[in-house]
């Protein structure tokens, strides 16, 4: 150890080398040189590229989440038009269908009356033809009944009724 | 052989001249510090040399270097702090670098110097005192004045805040220093085990020293991790004591 390159200390061993002082200046001088250029060269150089490459990718990034987010957007707007304009379509159709069906029920119910109208015409036609034909049959009735009457008196009785009292009867009798 | 202090002796390359009576000299030291600019700044200019989109691995490793700083920065500083940010990045490359440096077998360890990291502490005390002072004018003195405490303990309080103050730049260089200079050491005498067990005991010792070699492998861990941690330390304390600068009073 005794051997060792700093041979100013004659005392044998050589002092710790961090506490040499003449190795000072010399360190001293080198670090000076050496963190100014560090520093120049990083803070001009290496660090605004390094930055900027940087910078830019989160740029870029946020210029593509913007256009994403502004494409979401119009398509979001154009999914609300379709939505509005098929809703328009189907009230527009709703509202056509019911137009055409109140004026398609209009319509029936005119052809419905005008038929109705027509039926009961007839019907009271053939009612009164009815109550005509019944009327006459009715004095057919009556005319039969009082004839058949007198000729049941006579054959009971053996002497003729008046005529007058028997059609009385009969009348009674039919009404 | 096997002194573990010879690893931290300077040695000359070639006697430069004098600045006055003092002898200027390229040294392993310089050498490294040198080595070091140029592979910090060689590793951003490469790594950016693609400026792609989708990073490689190269780039992507700059630019976790990167928003790590700048995250440290933010957080221990502020966004005002970030004009600091060039001055804490070539701080924190730059003390990592000469710490890994150190962790590769045969190469310097610069950080291991006290002169080298009571240069940087005082430099970033100074700065911080400057733009302190700068920024601030009169009321950068309100770093010792806390508010809110009563008049009768003021006196010791500011004499405790201008210790703590003036002890930053010692701290700051002696605890990277100590680190750096401790692990070595350590390993270095870890590995001069293997060698003493060998030589005196044999083939026995070849297989004892299976043990220090084990304990070597461990420490090279550790000392990895705290080349590291010192490293960003460095670069905390940096951004702390500039907060002190940008905003002044507690």
């Amino acid at each position: 150890m005794a051997t060792n390159t700093h041979t100013e200390h004659p005392g044998g061993k050589a002092p710790f080398p961090p506490f040499q002082g003449e190795t000072f200046p010399s360190q001293i001088f080198w670090l000076t040189i050496c963190f100014v250029a560090l520093y120049v060269l990083l803070s001009r150089v290496a660090l605004p590229r390094l930055g900027g490459v940087i910078a830019e990718r989160n740029a870029k990034i946020e210029g593509d989440l913007e256009a994403a987010n502004r494409l979401r957007n119009d398509s979001e707007a154009a999914q609300a038009a379709y939505e509005k304009s098929l809703a328009d379509a189907r009230t527009k159709a709703q509202t056509l269908a019911s137009e055409s069906q109140a004026k398609a029920a209009s319509e029936a119910e005119a052809q419905r009356k005008e038929l109705e109208a027509g039926l009961k015409a007839k019907l009271d036609a053939a009612e009164a033809q009815i109550a005509k034909t019944k009327s006459a049959a009715m004095t057919n009735v009556r005319t039969i009944a009082v004839d058949t009457a007198g000729v049941i008196v006579e054959r009971l009785t053996g002497k003729a009724p008046a005529p007058q009292a028997v059609e009385r009867a009969v009348d009674a009798a039919l009404h | 052989m096997a002194d573990p202090i010879h690893q931290f002796e300077i040695k000359k390359i070639a006697v430069l001249g004098h600045i006055g009576p003092y002898e200027i000299a390229l040294t392993n030291s310089a050498v490294f510090m040198i080595a070091a600019v140029v592979t910090i700044v060689g590793f951003i200019l490469l790594a950016t040399s693609g400026r792609s989109l989708v990073p490689g691995r190269l780039q992507s490793l700059a630019e976790i270097t990167y928003d790590f700083v700048a995250d440290t920065v933010r957080s221990t500083a502020g966004k005002e702090g970030m004009k600091f940010f060039p001055f804490v990045f070539s701080i924190f490359t730059f003390v990592l670098v000469l710490n890994m440096f150190g962790m590769i077998p045969g190469f310097f360890t610069v950080t291991s110097h006290i002169v080298i990291t009571g240069a940087l502490a005082l430099l970033v005390i100074l700065v911080v005192i400057i733009y302190g002072l700068y920024k601030n004018g009169f009321k950068f003195f309100k770093l010792f004045w806390p508010s809110g405490v009563p008049m009768f303990v003021m006196p010791m309080i500011v004499l405790i805040e201008i210790l703590s103050f003036l002890s930053r730049p010692l701290s700051l260089s002696v605890r990277l220093f100590a680190n750096m200079l401790a692990g070595h050491i350590t390993i270095k005498v870890f590995a001069s085990f293997i060698g003493l067990l060998a030589t005196s005991l044999g083939v026995a010792g070849w297989a004892l020293g299976i043990l220090p070699f084990g304990m070597l492998i461990a420490l090279t861990a550790l000392d990895l991790l705290v080349a590291f941690l010192q490293a960003y330390v460095f670069a905390v304390l940096t951004c702390l004591y500039l907060n002190d600068a940008i905003h002044p009073g507690h």
